[in-house]
């Protein structure tokens, strides 16, 4: 048994997760594999923003996973770093946007 | 840089290689051969289709060490065609309706014969593929006077550029080679190569930097195209992903970096059987710097000529008795079956 809740080698088990429930893993799969094709977004944009919602979602198996779909498809080292930094911005301005919530209810109760 | 060979490296070894690709760990063990997947999907023993690419290897020498090469070629490889071995070549084509000829190295610009060479395949008729790393074009002024040549002789010029960016370009193939391989990109634009107006093919090869699979040639293109036009004003006709084969330099790196074990699964698991069907070995024959025949230029570097029942030597050119011969795998093989397939020519599928 692992001694860390994260082992590398369990993102090649991913595929396995139907073995549990065959029938909604199927249903996942399949839209998974909807999204990630060539659309109104190319594959290599797809990548970037899946690299940096791994980053939002602080998933280390997704990070490991759309690093290397990002280089395959194209990305450079630059692309990936300003995605990450699109995700960071989003994250840190979504905890500050709170501020104006912050703000109201100070106001509220101040005289 | 120096080659493995000179550094006396264990990885210079062929023999070596194919060891460490079948039993460096556990993982590779318990790995499937690459003759049991032909089995699964009944194209084994694997066979020609017809010879239609006849590669030549003018040598190994070259200006460049980039980190990847499996060649393992360099400025201090001496091993060079001679002139009698590239007379063989001629009298091998001068009877063959093949319709390629494919100039490889090493810098095949640095074989002294190459210029005399290229004008005698030309004067067969037959459609000649140079492989350029774009860098030699730029220095000793005989290599700068090469892209008016190539135009002469309507070459199609097939260029390695592993990326649309210095740092990454250069990080491969050494530093300044992005800036030298833009200066050549852009000689070769001037006289017409990679112009829709024009019938001289421009086309560029790219290679991962690291342990990762090409993506889809088509996006990759796109980008390629998009990054160069924007940045330099480039133009070219087409890009060739091609996989990196577990092969001397970039095996070490595999190695060196702890990713063999991964990248071989990576390989092994994206098997594609109709990539499979489609491997250059199938339509290509490949000739060795001293008249060695090879199924591929890999298999070359790995010192596995065609199957002994074949003509081994090129001034023994038999060409029926090489069509019918069995071609010589291992696990290396993999490569060259991952995804869309790769090729000299880029995705096979």
């Amino acid at each position: 048994m692992s001694d860390t809740y994260y082992n590398p080698k369990d993102l090649k088990k991913f595929e396995d997760v139907g073995e549990f429930g065959p029938e909604l893993a199927e249903k996942f799969f399949d839209y998974y594999g909807a999204v990630f094709e060539e659309g109104a977004l190319s594959a290599r944009e797809k990548a970037l923003i899946a690299l940096a919602v791994s980053h939002t979602v602080q998933c280390p198996y997704c990070i490991d996973a759309y690093t290397s779909e990002s280089l395959e498809k194209g990305a450079s080292e630059e692309q990936m770093m300003e995605a990450v930094h699109v995700a960071s911005a989003i994250r840190g301005g979504s905890s500050l946007v709170h501020g104006v919530q912050m703000m109201n209810k100070t106001k509220d109760l101040s005289m | 840089m120096k080659s493995l060979k000179t550094l006396n490296h264990n990885l210079s070894d062929p023999a070596y290689q194919l060891h460490v690709l079948n039993n460096h760990s556990e993982s590779l063990r318990q790995q499937p051969k690459f003759e049991e997947k032909l089995k699964d999907i009944n194209l084994f023993p694997l066979r020609p289709t017809g010879i239609e690419i006849f590669q030549v290897n003018l040598g190994y020498m070259c200006n460049m060490t980039c980190k990847h090469c499996h060649v393992d070629a360099g400025p201090d490889r001496t091993e060079v065609m001679s002139k009698e071995t590239l007379q063989h070549c001629l009298e091998a084509l001068r009877h063959s309706d093949i319709s390629t000829v494919d100039l490889t190295g090493g810098a095949p610009e640095m074989n002294p014969h190459f210029r005399w060479f290229l004008e005698e395949v030309s004067e067969l008729g037959k459609d000649v593929i140079v492989r350029s790393n774009l860098t030699i074009l730029t220095t000793a002024p005989k290599y700068q006077a090469l892209p008016e040549f190539f135009a002469e002789h309507q070459v199609e010029v097939t260029c390695s550029l592993p990326f649309y960016n210095k740092s990454r370009t250069d990080r491969q193939r050494g530093e300044g080679t992005y800036d030298r391989s833009i200066k050549a990109l852009k000689k070769l634009n001037d006289i017409g190569y990679g112009k829709e107006e024009t019938e001289l093919e421009l086309n560029l090869v790219y290679n991962p930097a690291g342990a990762f699979l090409p993506g889809g040639q088509e996006g990759l293109e796109n980008e390629f195209k998009r990054q160069l036009a924007r940045k330099h004003d480039i133009t070219f006709n087409n890009l060739f992903t091609i996989t990196n084969l577990p092969i001397s330099r970039y095996l070490n790196f595999l190695l060196e970096s702890g990713n063999l074990d991964e990248y071989m699964d990576k390989l092994i698991t994206s098997f594609n059987p109709a990539a499979a069907k489609g491997v250059m070995c199938r339509n290509t024959i490949s000739v060795g710097w001293d008249g060695t025949l090879y199924d591929c230029d890999f298999n070359q570097m790995l010192e596995m000529p065609v199957e002994e029942d074949a003509p081994r030597h090129i001034s023994e050119w038999n060409e029926s008795e090489l069509n019918s011969r069995e071609i010589r795998i291992n696990q290396h093989c993999f490569g060259c079956t991952a995804g869309a397939g790769s090729s000299c020519g880029g995705a096979t599928t």
